[in-house]
């Protein structure tokens, strides 16, 4: 008698153990895109957005963390910061200002290349980088934005465009989201 | 479906995306399909030959039935059945 109530005890911990890892199991194949931006280059920020916005359009969760580089393309055009010290303002100087000052990867030419592409984006369809951010906030796409990065470019929230779905975070939020993702990537 | 079919489909909207790019075609077929009713038929026009095989995907991710699609002088008809 007591041996039965044993296994039967036994047994309650092995499915409790084996259902919590069919939660976590299940959890990590949720159907998300997680993408790491850490280039600024324009193309690589259009692979970005131009694959979000399939994702979105599938239902499924996008969530674009970006850093470094990419900071650049979520520089509003028309806003200052102010009290930088030296080396921000020399950063803020250099970098690009908005998306629609991003370099090409390859092909550049002194901003030739850059022009060429939007010349031929256009003529063809393809949505602009300011019109996929567009769509994007509609399609709910989360952009979270590496508060490490920010502090190490010295840019500052005040110029950083207006967009929905745009929060501050740091690496763990990305690795917490990114475990929980069915898809991840880095560009 | 066969071709003849598709064509003479009684369809409840019919999306041109004939202007835009990957991955326009696919926005606009998901920002139509909430405009029509279970059941129904929507017809998305590309010009855009990805489409033809990105719209059987999603709708086969959304549940949504693929019907087939059809060659136009320069562009595609692509057929659809809401679930």
């Amino acid at each position: 008698m007591q041996e039965t109530e044993l296994n039967v005890r036994q047994l309650q911990e092995q499915v409790d153990a084996l259902t919590a890892k069919v939660a976590a199991l299940e959890n990590a194949r949720k159907d998300q895109l997680s993408i790491a931006i850490v280039s600024g280059d324009m193309d690589k920020i259009l692979a970005a957005m131009v694959i979000s916005l399939a994702a979105a359009a599938m239902d499924t969760k996008v969530k674009l963390f970006f850093s470094f580089w990419a900071l650049s393309a979520l520089r509003a055009e028309n806003k200052k910061a102010k009290d930088k010290d030296f080396i921000s303002k020399m950063f803020g100087m250099m970098l690009p200002k908005s998306k629609n000052k991003l370099k090409l990867s390859k092909m550049n030419m002194a901003g030739m290349g850059p022009m060429m592409i939007k010349y031929l984006m256009k003529s063809q369809g393809v949505l602009s980088l300011e019109e996929m951010f567009q769509q994007a906030a509609d399609l709910e796409v989360e952009i979270i934005v590496c508060e490490m990065s920010m502090n190490l470019m010295g840019f500052k929230k005040e110029e950083i465009i207006d967009y929905p779905h745009l929060s501050y975070a740091g690496a763990t939020t990305f690795v917490a989201d990114a475990g929980e993702s069915a898809i991840q990537l880095f560009i | 479906m066969t071709t003849e079919e598709l064509r003479n489909a009684s369809v409840a909207k019919s999306v041109d995306a004939r202007g835009t790019a990957c991955p326009g075609p696919l926005l606009e077929a998901k920002k139509a399909i909430g405009t029509i009713k279970s059941g129904d038929i929507m017809e998305i026009l590309s010009a855009d030959e990805g489409t033809k095989s990105d719209i059987p995907k999603w709708c086969s991710k959304q549940g949504h039935e693929y019907l087939g699609a059809v060659e136009e002088d320069g562009f595609f008809k692509v057929y659809m059945k809401k679930k």
